[in-house]
């Protein structure tokens, strides 16, 4: 479980994030959205150590960041799985050792099973025989699913994904969606992803936290959401025609 | 640590000895020349272009004007790879694991850059062989002249002064770049600027460094 508390974040004059507070829970797959220059990747960058908030609290199961002394926060740092939009392989590095790197970092394992759990993870996510490809050589799919493989492959506590679905097509987008959900269960790891993409929200929102303009106006669930008068959040449901479609027949049939 | 060490020693100082000695062989070759077509007086003995050869390639060329070339090449490179990690988040990827991505990127640079004085050793003995060369084939002077030239008043501490020089910019070449590729904001445009600033950057402070080392030590 992941708790923000109250955080600001400015950037200058800038504020970004007024005031946040949320709970992430534990086994759920929590989604951050919101239009863009809502704050929602600053909100992520904070919660991973990226960035440091100005003021407020950000709570790992009821340990706060801020208290903890540099040897906690390494331990911390090794239970986090990170996503990044463009999926952040190492271009120097074929795939097996992009996903063997965090296990060469943190374990002192013998590369025979550091190479069985790298296989492990890749079949994990679909990806087989591409061990010694580089990331200039797979598509953008593949890539998103190296970056997941490449973030679970340390059996992380919190995993966060920063726009996992962005430029893939929509199938695609929907295979990433479900696989960071089945991991999340899977695992019973806590799971924040930040998104403005609505088939996202509709397939695996569970938790959802709305921003706008750097503050929190609204949360609730995938069934929630299409429910609530919130104007914002509406108006940010309904942007899309097929949406709008949808709640016009929801609308006659009732 | 070790791997990353070794990685940098072939892309910044293996790779570069292609570069490296085309451009001293032939230099050398025209410094060669050039002093040859410039000695008009027939009491200037010919060993004065083994001599100018000489004290130009050690003093100044291989030292200083490679490390210049070595800020286009190396320079470009090494801005150019970090800044690229740093656009597509790979060094956001290094933080979020824990991993402190200032030493895991620029420490093994700065390893490998103490075996830059290698590659200037090399720039030396080519240039100088360019020169003898050029010299004695071209028909310039004689193979006993050019020798004559190049053990004329030698003064051992000015390979000394060569050397120091070249490890100061050695860790020019490897710390600018770095930080300047490190530092630097924005997306594939701010990596060709930031190239180009590292560029200009190091050379500015590897001709200011020369000035003040020349200083120090020969006068």
């Amino acid at each position: 479980m992941i708790k923000v508390d109250n955080i600001t974040k400015s950037f200058g004059a800038d504020e970004v994030l007024k005031g946040i507070s949320a709970t992430f829970e534990k086994g759920k797959t929590n989604l951050i959205i919101g239009r863009s220059g809502s704050g929602k990747t600053v909100m992520l960058k904070c919660m991973i150590g990226l960035f440091t908030t100005n003021s407020g609290e950000i709570f790992f199961e009821d340990q706060a960041i801020s208290k903890m002394d540099i040897e906690a926060q390494r331990t911390l740092r090794e239970d986090i799985g990170m996503l990044f939009q463009g999926g952040a392989l190492f271009d120097s590095m074929n795939i097996e050792d992009n996903v063997m790197f965090p296990l060469r970092m943190f374990s002192n394992d013998k590369r025979s099973e550091m190479l069985k759990r790298v296989n492990e993870v890749l079949k994990r996510v679909d990806l087989e025989n591409v061990n010694h490809k580089f990331p200039s050589e797979i598509s953008g799919g593949m890539k998103k699913r190296v970056s997941i493989a490449r973030a679970i492959v340390n059996n992380p506590k919190y995993l966060f994904c920063d726009e996992p679905n962005s430029g893939l097509d929509p199938k695609t987008a929907t295979v990433i969606d479900l696989l960071i959900q089945e991991i999340t269960k899977e695992n019973n790891i806590t799971t924040v992803v930040v998104t403005h993409d609505m088939n996202s929200v509709m397939e695996i929102g569970e938790k959802i936290v709305f921003l706008k303009n750097g503050t929190l106006v609204w949360q609730g669930s995938n069934q929630e959401i299409f429910k609530t008068d919130n104007e914002d959040v509406t108006d940010f449901v309904y942007s899309s025609d097929l949406f709008k479609k949808i709640r016009d027949i929801q609308i006659k049939e009732h | 640590m070790k791997e990353l060490i070794m990685k940098e020693i072939d892309d910044l100082i293996i790779n570069s000895l292609g570069i490296v000695a085309f451009i001293s062989f032939f230099v050398g070759g025209v410094i060669s020349i050039q002093t040859a077509l410039n000695l008009e007086n027939p009491l200037i003995p010919k060993s004065l272009i083994g001599f100018a050869t000489r004290q130009s390639i050690i003093l100044e060329f291989a030292p200083t004007f490679m490390s210049i070339i070595m800020a286009g090449k190396v320079g470009s490179f090494i801005t150019s790879s970090i800044g690229s990690m740093r656009v597509t988040e790979q060094i956001d990827a290094l933080e979020v694991m824990g991993i402190n991505s200032l030493n895991y990127l620029v420490f093994p640079k700065i390893i490998a850059m103490l075996f830059y004085p290698f590659i200037i050793a090399i720039a030396m003995f080519l240039g100088i062989f360019g020169g003898f060369l050029a010299g004695v084939y071209g028909g310039f002077t004689t193979a006993a002249d050019f020798t004559q030239g190049l053990q004329d008043t030698f003064y051992p501490f000015h390979l000394v002064y060569a050397f120091i020089k070249t490890f100061f910019f050695g860790m020019i070449l490897a710390t600018v770049p770095s930080w300047q590729g490190f530092y630097m904001k924005g997306g594939a445009l701010e990596v060709g600027k930031a190239s180009t600033n590292s560029f200009v950057w190091t050379s500015i402070i590897i001709i200011l460094t020369n000035y003040i080392i020349t200083q120090l030590l020969l006068s």
